[in-house]
């Protein structure tokens, strides 16, 4: 097992009280395997992000739960008594980036806009490993080669790529030091399909002979279909169900899943009406009690208005956090949705 | 008002618009170093032609920078064409100005992408429906108003409207506001909307309502739209015909589902191979293109597409190839574009949308 989040709890202070961002999720990685963290806008898959690579901004507060990666307990080096994380800490500095590396979303703006790419890619490296400014250099050579940048375009700054290739920098960044995981946050979000294309079998291809672990999250399940060997669908600041790719597309046990799978349309197969879940995402300042989704499902009981779903397990490493789980694998519809 | 506006502009079925040969040239200014060299010129529209009919989505799709968004700020008259016409309702808009231009506005509408930027965060909804009303002198008493923005919010699905009007943008959720949005649009009983990227900045769960209301609303209303958009699955969901634009041209247009299933420019090939499919067993082709973008100001002699295409011969560097009709109403801009067209179909075609029987 190279990461294991068990029940981690965020919960962020603003001026109006605190926002569960994410309230007990539980995921783990094994090394080399691509896990996909789907969800819509606010239900906690970047602070979940932020959570493992020790990230999270100053008025996060860490209320419990435990970060153990490569047998090391992140939380006990970086967490205060307070909850928050510390700004600074050496031992943490070893893993972040080493270890752990990130494609942060919109690489439009992640890149120093008066530093040459290179010598960003090559400080990465000079921090982290013992190496002369020469082979620091060949070393982010060789990366532009990789990510496929013509190696020319080392000496340019920012501006003068396109969107694609600031992406595929910022990916040749977090390559810099071969990590054992990296988490991409909508890696091509802002991207065109053709660019999107590129990055997405690129990226699978050196995760293939590099043997990274990876986390993509994203709002798209197109792109977690096309990338991820396993899923986790987040809602609310709670895993709602996860499973195998596979099973999450064509086992599918959880309504939530279910709504949002039938909202995407496709080019593939008929045409069908899309499914629409009524109400909007809830406010995680007082999130709903029972099942987070019960406000806006279609399958809701009285038990769900009162009681937190336990995740069931419909088969191995297959679980749904919905109280009729068993009842609905294989009857639900999107159609219900409508 | 002008005499060229009709107060009871044409109703009959048939073109609703009608554009010819429409081009948009961005005059570069030279900086000082620059001087004295010849200026350069973007060439964000270059020669598109189409035509919507009453009732009819046309879909808009292509990579950033192709010219979808300036193409849909032309027929709205947001920015003036170089040249090309914009048949209207029957009378030509690309060259109007003034006064006869502000008579059009109230028969054409604009929905944009990011409803957080669109709508004035000091007015209310109300005030934000209301002032097309305002600015186009449509209704002439408060009640009048009152009951057409009412209507309106309640077409855009905002119910009950009463409760919504006092409202401040920040008060709404995303939805909401693309949905005061469509609501400010309607509320002038356009006769054509044009939507660019409306569903883009939306939720996954949100999106697919918003994209359903504006089908209902082309049901009810038979308002044509012009829907801009960067993802084929949605300009599939949502229009009748599509047309794919490259470099500032039309590379193909046809009916949607002709375009989908049997694409015959290797442009539309490689978008749609390179399209993310929501099912874990689709098995991918290779996505035939190379290379990047050409810069809009630097457009590749020939073929526009030649510097991209993997099927690239001689005659595509040099000859610009022009519209060949593959099949009635669907044409493309290729040399080969039979040839593509009869080896037929990436994904197998599809039968009609489901629930329009």
């Amino acid at each position: 097992m190279l990461l294991e989040v068990q029940d981690l709890v965020v919960h962020y202070k603003i001026k109006t009280g605190w926002v569960h961002a994410t309230d007990g999720v539980s995921i783990q990685l094994d090394k080399g395997e691509t896990l996909g963290l789907v969800g819509e806008s606010a239900c906690g898959k970047t602070t979940l992000a932020y959570g493992i690579s020790q990230l999270l901004p100053s008025n996060a507060y860490i209320k419990g739960g435990r970060v153990i990666f490569d047998g090391k307990n992140l939380l006990k080096m970086t967490m205060k008594k307070d909850g928050r994380l510390k700004e600074y800490d050496n031992e943490l500095n070893k893993i972040r980036w080493k270890e752990i590396s990130m494609i942060f979303q919109g690489a439009m703006n992640a890149l120093n806009p008066v530093q040459r790419v290179g010598d960003q890619i090559a400080e990465a490296i000079l921090f982290h490993e013992r190496v002369t400014k020469q082979q620091a250099r060949q070393r982010a050579e060789q990366l532009y080669n990789l990510v496929g940048i013509p190696v020319d375009r080392i000496d340019h700054f920012p501006h003068e790529y396109s969107g694609g290739m600031k992406q595929r920098a910022m990916i040749a960044m977090a390559l810099a030091l071969n990590p054992k995981l990296v988490i991409a946050d909508e890696p091509t979000t802002a991207l065109d399909v053709i660019t999107q294309n590129k990055i997405l079998t690129k990226v699978r291809e050196l995760q293939d002979r590099l043997e990274m672990a990876m986390i993509i999250i994203t709002h798209d399940v197109s792109v977690v279909a096309k990338t991820a060997k396993r899923i986790a669908v987040m809602y609310a600041g709670q895993i709602s169900e996860t499973g195998t790719t596979r099973e999450i597309f064509k086992e599918t046990a959880h309504p939530y899943t279910s709504g949002l799978l039938g909202s995407f349309p496709s080019i593939k197969g008929k045409v069908r009406r899309l499914a629409t879940i009524k109400g909007n995402p809830p406010s995680l300042v007082e999130p709903p009690t029972g099942c987070r989704f019960h406000p806006r499902c279609p399958y809701v009981q009285d038990i769900c208005k009162t009681q937190n779903p336990p995740g069931l397990t419909m088969s191995p490493g297959h679980i749904s956090f919905c109280h009729f789980a068993k009842d609905l694998q294989g009857k639900l519809s999107p159609e219900v949705f409508i | 008002m002008s005499a060229v506006v009709p107060t009871q502009p044409s109703v009959e079925p048939g073109f609703v618009m009608n554009v010819q040969n429409l081009v948009k040239h961005f005059e570069l200014k030279a900086g000082f170093f620059a001087l004295g060299a010849p200026p350069l010129t973007v060439k964000a529209v270059d020669g598109v032609s189409f035509k919507i009919h009453t009732g009819e989505i046309m879909g808009l799709v292509g990579e950033s920078g192709c010219g979808k968004t300036t193409t849909g700020r032309l027929v709205t008259r947001l920015e003036n064409p170089s040249s090309g016409r914009i048949d209207f309702l029957g009378v030509d808009i690309a060259t109007l100005r003034g006064s006869d231009l502000v008579g059009f506005r109230k028969y054409m509408q604009m929905i944009f992408q990011d409803p957080y930027e669109s709508l004035n965060p000091r007015f209310t909804v109300f005030r934000a429906v209301a002032d097309p009303l305002n600015v186009l002198g449509i209704a002439e008493t408060q009640e009048e108003r009152l009951e057409l923005v009412i209507k309106a919010l309640e077409d855009a699905g905002l119910r009950p409207a009463d409760e919504l009007l006092g409202r401040f943008p920040h008060e709404l959720s995303g939805g909401q506001r693309q949905r005061v949005a469509i609501a400010r649009a309607l509320v002038v009983s356009p006769r054509f909307i044009v939507a660019d990227e409306p569903v883009s900045m939306l939720d996954v769960s949100i999106r697919a309502g918003v994209m359903n209301l504006m089908l209902e609303l082309r049901q009810k209303y038979d308002i044509p739209f012009l829907f801009i958009t960067h993802d084929i699955a949605v300009a599939r969901y949502m229009s009748d015909t599509i047309g794919v634009m490259y470099l500032g041209r039309l590379a193909e247009m046809g009916p949607t589902e002709e375009v989908i299933s049997r694409p015959a420019h290797p442009y539309t090939r490689a978008l749609l191979a390179a399209v993310p499919v929501p099912d874990p067993e689709h098995e991918y082709s290779i996505v035939p293109i190379t290379g990047e973008l050409p810069s809009p100001v630097n457009i590749p002699k020939g073929c526009r597409f030649h510097t991209r295409c993997v099927y690239a011969k001689q005659v595509c560097r040099e000859v610009e190839p022009a519209h060949v009709e593959v099949s009635p109403g669907h044409a493309t801009l290729c040399h080969f574009a039979h040839d593509f067209y009869s080896v037929g179909s990436l994904i197998p075609p599809s039968p009609p949308k489901e629930w329009e029987g």
